[in-house]
């Protein structure tokens, strides 16, 4: 039962609560990986340029 | 609630994005630069690239005429780590928000499952159809492989999603076919134009992107796992002391 812990904490959550929690990271998420990963935009592009590529992300 | 799903991802993507920017001082950057003097037209001059003595300020290369950039040296890595960690939290963030909707709860023990999972998604999947690419090498349109590239990530992440919650046959098989589906649909080829990346610096930087993939997302899965149980035992640990 080493779970115990998180079985006490994540149920306490309702539905609503969650679905937003999960949504506003969901849309965070995505828009610190689009800025970092896709954007074209060179000033991101050549920023991020070394980390593209190390991540396997599509770069020029 | 939100809180501590943020701060969770903070601390898990500071953890993840600082081994993935060590690892990659040591074994891929190296590699970009080397394969940057290949690339077409504005090649340096060895001498100048190879000294990192250049604390005048003097801009030794710029490489568009007029497109700014990092310089190379301090500026050149310190932009990298930021974007390291932006892009960690952005991985971070994600997992996260699909541990809350799917009601999945990433712990330490098994944070090892979350990261090989992202790992498949977000490095494997991608790069069987576009295996990871050098700067100097010809590749195809960059549109057309992101959308593959994102394609691949999503399906065979849903994939994992649908496998660990519903564990039933059809479940697997759902899984199975969404793993396979990005590679039936064929991925960009890139144009068989001649570059002067030698084939082993290439292999190697594939070895290396994969090898990277897998560390970051391990400590990304890890980490994320081992500050949830301890906010997870502090919220348990708040009412016995005082009311918040």
């Amino acid at each position: 039962m080493n779970t115990t812990a998180v079985s006490t904490s994540i149920p306490s959550l309702t539905l609503s609560q969650r679905l937003i929690a999960g949504a506003l990271a969901l849309m965070l998420g995505l828009v610190l990986l689009v800025g970092t990963g896709f954007a074209g935009d060179y000033r991101l592009h050549n920023g991020a340029h070394d980390t593209r590529h190390a991540m396997g992300f599509p770069c020029h | 609630m939100f809180r501590n799903l943020f701060v969770a991802a903070v601390l898990a993507a500071l953890c993840a994005g600082l081994v993935t920017s060590a690892f990659q001082a040591w074994r891929v950057t190296p590699l970009i630069f080397a394969a940057e003097s290949f690339e077409g037209g504005e090649a340096h001059s060895h001498g100048d690239d190879a000294a990192h003595s250049h604390e005048a300020g003097t801009p030794v290369h710029s490489h568009g005429d007029d497109e700014w950039m990092p310089q190379d040296g301090f500026e050149r890595t310190a932009y990298t780590v930021l974007a390291n960690l932006l892009m960690a939290a952005g991985y971070a963030l994600v997992l996260g928000a699909v541990s809350v909707l799917f009601n999945l709860p990433i712990t330490f023990n098994n944070g090892l499952l979350w990261g090989l999972g992202a790992f498949a998604a977000f490095s494997l999947a991608p790069a069987l159809g576009l295996p990871p690419g050098m700067p100097g090498m010809p590749v195809a349109d960059t549109l057309a492989r992101q959308l593959w590239w994102a394609g691949a990530a999503v399906s065979t992440g849903a994939a994992l999603v649908i496998a660990a919650k519903f564990r039933a046959g059809w479940a697997l098989a759902v899984a199975a076919a969404l793993i396979i589906l990005p590679h039936l649909i064929a991925a960009p080829v890139a144009p068989d134009e001649p570059t002067g990346v030698p084939p082993r610096m290439t292999a190697e930087f594939v070895s290396a992107v994969l090898f990277n993939g897998a560390l970051f997302f391990t400590v990304l899965g890890l980490a994320f796992g081992w500050v949830n149980d301890r906010l997870a035992a502090r919220s348990v640990a708040i009412p016995e002391g005082a009311p918040a």
